[in-house]
């Protein structure tokens, strides 16, 4: 146990930063958004002062704190880092500076906007953090609320029903993951992250759960997985999607595919995997033709978006259903007598990186349809712009490198955890991997298509008249982004070295209960 | 040193001097009721720290009232009865504060009020039947004058209905519980004595007697299909008295089902138990598919209101400790909820606005007008639709962990419950306080505008909506957050042999 409680730091600075804001009703909007971008940054530097004495052999939780809570529920206040957590508490804490940096111009009422969005990054924080089912689900469910009034208040003229939607589906699945909690609860009385793993990995919680008889002990498996499926999304629990991230504000749309989407992957590794390794090994395989629907049908649909926007949304169906696609294929193979660990290791540290890629990726390419937006009045559609190269030269450069980043091509991010999932799924299930290979034929098909419609040819559209290139509070954004696409796209190992332990220790024990 | 009992009687005093004050002026009166309700929620605090947790009822006062008949005037308190007491005190707090607008008779509608109040604070604490059932009685009567006097839309029909319902429900108690003391050779009306009683009867005879008794006190807890008074009455009746109505004497019906009918006859229970799950069930659904219909604000604040009691009387059915744990915390999350809900509704939309429909509130965007109301009907939303860290979390996951014990389909088709709650309420809000996006505004890099445009002028927040906002806002997130403080009560009360008859399965 730590004497400074560093993870609670880490989730209630930016919240207490809200609370901040929320007593000052009369600062002015340049202090208002200085004040949220402080706050916002401190969970970058609280996480690289846990980096400092993070220990990445470890494979079990760190700076573990764990205070009695609610004893009629046996519930603790349990909070630990390991190397999964640590990747997506920095990805959070990289990305939302960056998010708010984004809205800095753009959004009426700095300090409304600053506090929700404060909320919100320390909800997603809590979720990376939190180790007991009560709290977890605290900061699961409430970072929908904030996350609503941003697209609400900020969003485009699509905004209320894409709010509403967003929040209906996510509840929908949220309130089977909570029954599917309650069972759980009534079966082994503990609501506990890490006790309950132990409980799955022995076999005793689908023993406990099998004495229910009938469809319940797969209905528990189906809630919880529900749950995740639509936060994800994994297809078909995605059409929420295009819509809300199209029409947020460019910021929030940055934060939602960068952060939020991750919530759902953490929560498929984090429990349903270690609780349910026998039902997921089971159900593994038509889940794989899911994952494989999104890759494939994700990327097809992109390709027949006119919308940028709707395109990299769809491109984001696309690439997180690689993580599932890896984590699927690996639960196909748990228990098989053939040895399949290395397989399985580069599958799951193929599906961290690619986590990882994906929302340094994803918000730049939201963060560069924001730009193309803002400097057409509004319009966003890929026959709006032509030859934006010759008219911007500086943004066409980093927007590219963001698409190509995106594509997976060799020496950028994208491609470290796209091969290593490639690689990990032959292993493991070989023709989803030759399936998914449309996939990444269509995807390249599409990022190469905005490519070309938007940025070459003759000066077209929005661009045919003065465009502005990239100002100074744009390279802020945009720079940090592509220098950590080319940075881990040649030194993976700077993050793949946080969690190998963890994968490897993962990867010797696939088996079933 | 007894202070509960003190309630009662300081409340009734309250009445008789707030009937006095009225004739001087509005605000002696207003003072006066204001004083008694903090004064009466402070004194049952005050006993709650005193208060040690224990299985069955700890005897407050005890003296024979009618020694023919072996009725008693015993007042006695466990932790259920309790907390309904600490929730009663903060409700009616609550609601003088939100009455303070009342100009009209300002007197009598604090004496009714305080006199409401006085009956509820009797029958949380009466341990004698037939007690219980005089306390019952005079909640009840109030209730019809306050509607039908200073009430609104459509009040003298949903004053009616609301007394109608109620005097028949009570009729069937009455009924019953005289059933049991003649044909069952009682000696007394205490609730040890009429389980006894019960049990020399015919099985028939026990599942009748339950019946009456059970739906009796069910018709006052909204269940379905005995809850059509609830909605228009809550409608007519003047904010104040909707928060009381929602807040606490919903509670007296289930109290009643809990606390009358349930010991009474553990057979005539087991052949009931799955009907009245399934009504409950059905209840949770179907008041959440009117509310996500209904047009008017308020109804859709009834219905849900329905539609949550559904859990409190689906946690009774499920009759396990853990169920019936969740149902009591349902019980005074609700009362807390529902009482901010109206409040906004009522008194700080409605008095403004006079208009509760939401089509023509969706032209307002109340958002920019009275930022302070918005903000307490989202937090209130917030927790209605069962978001973690407000108390109707705690409360649903105890009673869908307890019911799914019991039989876990009863618990999925609550669950989809849960879901339709969140939709009607995220529509509430959306479309009675933000209004409609039309296709005409401009594009995603726009603010909200807060500020913007030529709005109507509303009249600012007063103190005492803001202070009986705030009150209801902290007992939801302090009980959300530490729900331990009132099932650090509740559980061993239940461990009381007469409950734990009905109860199977233990200690939660």
């Amino acid at each position: 146990m730590n004497a400074l409680p560093l993870l609670s730091l880490i989730i209630f600075v930016p919240w207490a930063g809200a609370v901040l804001l929320a007593c000052l009703p009369r600062l002015g909007a340049p202090a208002s958004r200085a004040l949220a971008l402080g706050f916002s940054l401190s969970t970058l530097a609280l996480t690289l002062a846990a980096l400092g004495s993070f220990d990445p052999a470890t494979t079990g939780y760190q700076f573990v704190e764990r205070h009695d809570w609610i004893r009629a529920l046996h519930v603790h206040y349990h909070l630990g880092l390991d190397g999964l957590s640590l990747l997506l508490v920095l990805l959070t804490g990289l990305l939302s500076p960056l998010c708010l940096l984004a809205s800095w111009r753009t959004v009426a009422e700095a300090r409304f906007f600053g506090l929700l969005f404060l909320l919100l990054q320390g909800a997603a924080l809590g979720v990376f953090l939190a180790l007991d089912f009560f709290h977890w689900f605290i900061f699961w469910e409430l970072s929908l609320i904030p996350a609503y009034f941003l697209i609400r208040l900020w969003g485009g003229p699509g905004a209320a029903r894409a709010g509403y939607q967003f929040v209906i589906y996510t509840i929908g699945g949220s309130a089977f993951l909570l029954l599917g909690f309650a069972a759980i609860f009534a079966a082994t009385g503990s609501l506990d992250f890490v006790e309950l793993s132990s409980l799955g990995a022995t076999g005793a919680l689908g023993g406990k759960l099998a004495s229910l008889g009938g469809i319940w002990p797969q209905a528990v498996f189906l809630g919880v997985f529900l749950g995740f499926a639509v936060k994800v999304p994994l297809f078909p629990f995605h059409t929420w999607l295009p819509a809300t991230y199209a029409e947020a504000p460019t910021g929030v749309s940055m934060f939602l595919t960068g952060v939020m989407s991750k919530m759902g992957v953490y929560g498929f590794i984090r429990v349903l995997w270690p609780l349910f390794p026998g039902p997921l090994h089971a159900a593994a395989g038509p889940l794989l033709w899911f994952a494989l629907g999104g890759v494939v049908l994700g990327a097809f649909a992109a390709m027949r978006q006119t919308d940028l926007k709707r395109m990299i949304a769809y491109s984001s169906v696309n690439h997180l259903s690689y993580c599932l696609l890896a984590l699927f294929a690996v639960s196909v193979a748990t228990g098989s007598s053939r040895p399949a660990s290395e397989a399985a290791a580069a599958a799951l540290s193929g599906t961290l990186l690619q986590v990882f890629n994906h929302g340094i990726s994803a918000a730049a390419l939201f963060y560069c349809a924001g730009v193309l937006e803002s400097r057409a009045g509004g319009r966003r559609g890929l026959n709006d712009f032509g030859g934006v190269r010759s008219a911007a030269p500086v943004f066409a450069g980093l927007c590219g490198i963001a698409l190509f980043a995106s594509l997976g091509l060799p020496g950028l991010n994208g491609f470290v955890g796209e091969f290593l999932i490639f690689r990990g799924v032959w292993g493991l299930a070989p023709w989803a991997a030759a399936v998914a290979c449309l996939g990444l034929f269509a995807t390249a098909w599409f990022l190469l298509t905005f490519w070309q419609r938007v940025f070459h040819g003759p000066r077209a559209g929005a661009a045919a008249g003065p465009f502005a290139d990239l100002s100074g509070l744009d390279f802020a954004v945009l720079v940090p982004l592509v220098a950590l696409m080319f940075l881990l796209g040649v030194l993976p190992h700077l993050l793949t070295g946080l969690f190998n332990p963890l994968i490897t220790s993962w990867a010797n024990h696939l088996v079933l209960p | 040193m007894n202070l509960l009992p003190w309630s009662i009687y300081l409340t009734m005093a309250g009445a008789l001097l707030a009937l006095a004050g009225g004739r001087r002026s509005a605000g002696t009166a207003r003072w006066i009721a204001l004083l008694t309700a903090a004064g009466t929620w402070i004194l049952t605090l005050l006993a709650a720290t005193r208060f040690v947790p224990g299985p069955g009822l700890q005897t407050l006062v005890d003296v024979p009232w009618i020694p023919a008949m072996g009725v008693r005037y015993h007042l006695a308190v466990d932790g259920i009865s309790l907390t309904l007491l600490v929730l009663t005190g903060l409700a009616s707090t609550a609601g003088v504060l939100f009455s303070w607008n009342i100009e009209e008779r300002t007197g009598e509608f604090f004496a009714l009020f305080l006199t409401l109040v006085a009956g509820v604070y009797g029958v949380f604490l009466s341990a004698d039947a037939l007690l219980f059932f005089v306390f019952y009685e005079i909640a009840i009567v109030p209730k019809y004058f306050l509607i039908a006097a200073w009430g609104s839309t459509n009040r003298e029909y949903g004053a009616m209905k609301l007394a109608l319902y109620s005097f028949a429900g009570s009729a069937m108690v009455l009924a019953g519980l005289l059933w049991v003391y003649a044909c069952g050779g009682a000696h007394g009306f205490s609730f040890g004595q009429l389980t006894h009683a019960a049990a020399t009867l015919s099985r028939p005879g026990q599942i009748v007697v339950f019946a009456l008794v059970f739906f009796g006190f069910a018709t006052l807890a909204g269940l379905f299909p005995l809850h059509t008074w609830a909605p228009t009455g809550h409608v007519a009746a003047p904010t104040g008295a909707s928060m009381l109505l929602a807040g606490v004497v919903m509670k007296l019906g289930a109290y009643g089902c809990l606390r009358v009918a349930l010991p009474l006859s553990p057979v005539a229970f087991a052949y009931w138990q799955t009907p009245i799950a399934w009504l409950a069930v059905t209840g949770i659904v179907y008041a959440g598919l009117v509310a996500l219909m209904e047009q008017d604000l308020k109804f859709v604040i009834g219905y849900s209101s329905v539609s949550h009691m559904g859990f409190v009387m689906l946690g009774l059915a499920a009759a396990n400790p853990r169920a019936v744990s969740g149902a009591v915390l349902q019980m005074f999350s609700h009362g807390v909820i529902a009482g901010l809900l109206f409040a906004v509704v009522g008194r700080m939309v409605y008095d403004r606005t006079h208009t509760r429909q939401l089509g023509d509130l969706r032209r307002m965007k109340l958002y920019r007008l009275v930022p302070f109301a918005t903000t307490m009907f989202v937090i209130a939303g917030v927790a209605s639709m069962g978001l973690p860290g407000f108390s109707g979390f705690p409360a649903e996951l105890t009673i869908l962990i307890g019911t799914w014990t019991a039989a876990p389909l009863w618990a999925a088709v609550a669950t989809v419950g849960v879901l339709i709650a969140a939709a009607f309420t995220l529509r509430a809000i959306q479309l009675g306080f933000f209004g409609s996006t039309g296709p005409s505004s401009a594009s995603a890099t726009d603010g909200p505008g807060l500020h913007a445009g030529s709005a109507p002028h509303l009249s600012p927040i007063t103190w005492p909506e803001k202070a009986g906002a705030l009150l209801l806002v902290g007992a939801t997130v302090v009980v959300g957050l530490k729900p331990d403080l009132l099932l650090d009560w509740i559980n061993p009360a239940l461990q009381s042999p007469l409950l734990q008859a009905v109860l199977k399965g233990g200690a939660p």
